[in-house]
């Protein structure tokens, strides 16, 4: 799961890190409101952020033509300006995609003097099964373009989770990025609460990109989280009521939202041939030969080991809801799961969402005979695969077939 | 021999008393599987009973062990008990755990990875199908089945599998089976980021088993775990190996179903899995239908 920018740094400063004073905001009257307050406590600079789950705000651009995700304001004037422009409307950015993403919500916060920006992150180093704490100069920059470029530039500590992160790993960190005299200890206390956040939060990914050494009170220069990602096992959430509270419904695709609660784990992708497989490694590989074939797959959809007849009816209504389809390949190996009983829900599910589409099902396994008469019988347009190759192959002409003969209809007319 | 267990292997199973272990303990027994033990806290003297089987439940893994001989454990406990579970079959001196729980915190298993260092226990999974070694008579029955694989699908031979999925297992074992060749094992590591054994803890093993004489490896995007065997593999194997990458056309960033099936910071591809397999001479199936036939070719 992921959350906003203004949740991470909300939990980041539970665990003791340094971040802006800021609030999230769903009315331009709210920012306007919290702003007048930081202006009226001596802040000359107000920043406003818009909330979506993706990077590369600040040079966003909205479907409007205003550019911007992330505006300085120095007046009231100008957060209410930005707010107007920002809220409501949809902004694409290099990691959102062309459709874009509209923003609900801002983050009004304070600015400060940046004199230095550096990057740091924690994430689960799988080769080893250990937390990876990484640190770097090049600070608000694109970390995998740091890692390709300039790797030594990059630092890295893998972390004993038995003893967890010590001030020690926190010190060398800092000295390794160049930082001096008070700043040392400053930069080991905020790692070591980017750590602990990591930990109790189960996070999947911290990422504070740019960490700021920024001008502080009397002179001295301080640390501060200036813009912060995180990312959360989703096998952990069950003992993070407060973190599952964050998740923003509004971020993810319904379709995909609409899956989950059928226990149906569905992606949708941009082609035109639907799949329905159980086993998410099949289902992977059903994609892959559906393209090795010619054909475009639209979605990933795992409907699990064990699925009921009303899951598969749930997987049809929603791989029918995505306009682009054109024909739906079902490939199931029922090992354990029994194909007479899917082949019923295949049945039922083309009967009660009006199948208008070429269907191609592969069954094999156990009672897989049975299965292949019980769609046989149904009187139903059903096209039978014998191997996923064979099936493949069918569903992927068939499209093709659907395509010319409405073309060809076309142009009768 | 075959490698792990043989169908002689004592197995105990943790959670034998949820639906998901009963109904897998029962279709074990029903392969010819020696299940002597079952464990479930509280219900300890009482008997997990499945037509002439009467098998004994204990409170702990320790009395299980001491009171039955096992020397394998199979996990069906769910996801918040699961490494708790994990770690007492650890503490009991198990040769061997597999653990089929879906859905293990990532931090859960990072702690039970570290607290294993310098045991004795090797884990399979979690998040996985488990280990299927075929037996002799029809449908393979006699074999040792723990975990959810289906058995009948299985034959005795010489081939040894293993994958990151479960239903991609079961898909080569058929297309082995169908063409008349068997199998000396079949294990399923799972599909999660931080799991007991890797593709090549498993790889090794075959080309030490005297009993078999190729394998079939199957690999999704995520993760580095089969550029690990293949770079061993180039080096070391002296035994045909055919592969299969799932999650050519999976978008970056996505988690594809299983929690370690994903492509991050343009990493755990399936383009570079494929160049690292063929690099190392390991034969590409270029569909996941053609995964024994491509090892056929080989041998």
């Amino acid at each position: 799961m992921n959350i906003h920018e203004y949740q991470a740094k909300q939990l980041l400063a539970q665990y003791g890190a340094a971040v802006p004073k800021g609030e999230a905001c769903l009315t331009v009257d709210s920012a306007r409101q919290y702003a007048e307050k930081l202006f009226a406590s001596g802040e000359k600079i107000v920043i406003v952020k818009a909330q979506i789950h993706a990077g590369g705000r600040g040079k966003g651009t909205f479907t409007t033509g205003f550019k911007g995700g992330v505006k300085l304001c120095h007046s009231l004037d100008e957060v209410v300006q930005n707010a107007t422009a920002m809220l409501g409307n949809v902004l694409v950015t290099k990691q959102t995609g062309p459709a874009g993403r509209k923003v609900n919500k801002l983050y009004v916060c304070t600015a400060a003097e940046i004199k230095k920006e550096l990057y740091c992150a924690i994430l689960l180093d799988r080769a080893t099964s250990r937390p990876i704490f990484m640190a770097s100069t090049e600070g608000g920059m694109d970390i995998e373009e740091v890692a390709a470029k300039t790797p030594e530039k990059i630092f890295k500590i893998a972390i004993d989770p038995a003893v967890g992160m010590m001030p020690f790993h926190g010190r060398k960190l800092a000295i390794a990025l160049g930082l001096k005299g008070g700043l040392i200890g400053e930069a080991a206390k905020m790692f070591l609460a980017l750590y602990k956040t990591w930990w109790e939060c189960d996070a999947s990914m911290v990422e504070i990109n740019p960490l700021c050494v920024v001008a502080g009170q009397k002179g001295k220069d301080t640390l501060l989280a200036v813009d912060a990602k995180i990312g959360l096992d989703d096998n952990s959430l069950f003992r993070h009521p407060e973190i599952q509270a964050m998740r923003d419904l509004a971020e993810e695709a319904p379709l995909e939202t609409e899956a989950s609660k059928h226990e149906l784990n569905y992606i949708k992708l941009d082609g035109n041939i639907a799949c329905l497989v159980n086993g998410a490694g099949l289902a992977m590989a059903t994609m892959d030969i559906i393209k090795h074939f010619g054909g475009e797959p639209a979605n990933f959809l795992d409907v699990g080991g064990g699925a009921s007849r009303e899951q598969v009816t749930a997987a049809f209504q929603i791989i029918m809801s995505d306009p682009n389809v054109k024909g739906i390949l079902v490939n199931i190996f029922g090992g354990i799961m029994q194909c007479d009983i899917i082949a019923a829900g295949i049945v039922d599910a083309a009967k009660v969402t009006h199948l208008n589409l070429p269907l191609v099902v592969r069954l094999e396994g156990n009672n897989s005979k049975l299965g292949k008469t019980i769609l046989k019988d149904s009187g139903l347009p059903i096209i039978s695969g014998d191997s996923m190759a064979d099936a493949a192959q069918k569903i992927v002409e068939a499209v093709k077939n659907a395509k010319v003969a409405k073309k060809n209809a076309k142009a009768a007319k | 021999m075959s490698i792990l267990v043989t169908p002689k292997t004592k197995i105990l199973v943790q959670g034998i008393t949820g639906s998901f272990g009963a109904k897998h303990t029962q279709l074990s027994l029903d392969y010819g599987t020696q299940v002597v033990a079952g464990v479930t806290p509280g219900k300890g003297g009482q008997t997990f009973d499945h037509g002439d089987k009467h098998v004994p439940i204990f409170d702990s893994v320790a009395q299980a062990v001491k009171e039955s001989g096992a020397t394998a454990s199979v996990i069906f406990v769910p996801p918040p008990f699961a490494a708790d579970s994990i770690l007492e079959a650890v503490d009991a001196e198990l040769d061997l755990v597999v653990c089929i729980t879906e859905g293990i915190p990532v931090r859960d298993m990072v702690k039970v990875k570290r607290a294993m260092q310098g045991r004795k226990t090797r884990l399979i999974g979690p998040n996985c199908p488990g280990i299927v070694v075929p037996g002799e008579g029809k449908d393979s029955f006699g074999g040792c089945r723990i975990g959810i694989c289906p058995g009948y699908i299985n034959k005795k031979g010489h081939i040894g599998v293993v994958s990151r999925s479960g239903t991609l297992t079961y898909e080569a074992v058929w297309q082995l089976t169908c063409r008349g060749v068997g199998q000396s094992a079949c294990v399923g590591i799972g599909g999660d980021p931080v799991n007991g054994s890797s593709h090549l803890d498993i790889i090794k093993m075959f080309n030490d088993d005297p009993e078999t004489t190729g394998m079939i490896m199957i690999g999704e995007i995520g993760g580095s775990s089969e550029e690990e065997a293949a770079e061993w593999i180039k080096k070391n194997c002296r035994k045909p190996v055919a592969g299969f990458i799932a999650g050519a056309t999976a978008p970056p960033g996505r988690r594809m179903g299983h929690a370690g099936a994903i492509i991050s910071g343009g990493k755990g591809t399936a383009a570079a899995k494929i160049a690292a397999f063929k690099e190392a001479g390991i034969g590409v199936a270029k569909t996941p239908s053609e995964m024994a036939d491509t090892l056929l070719k080989m041998m």
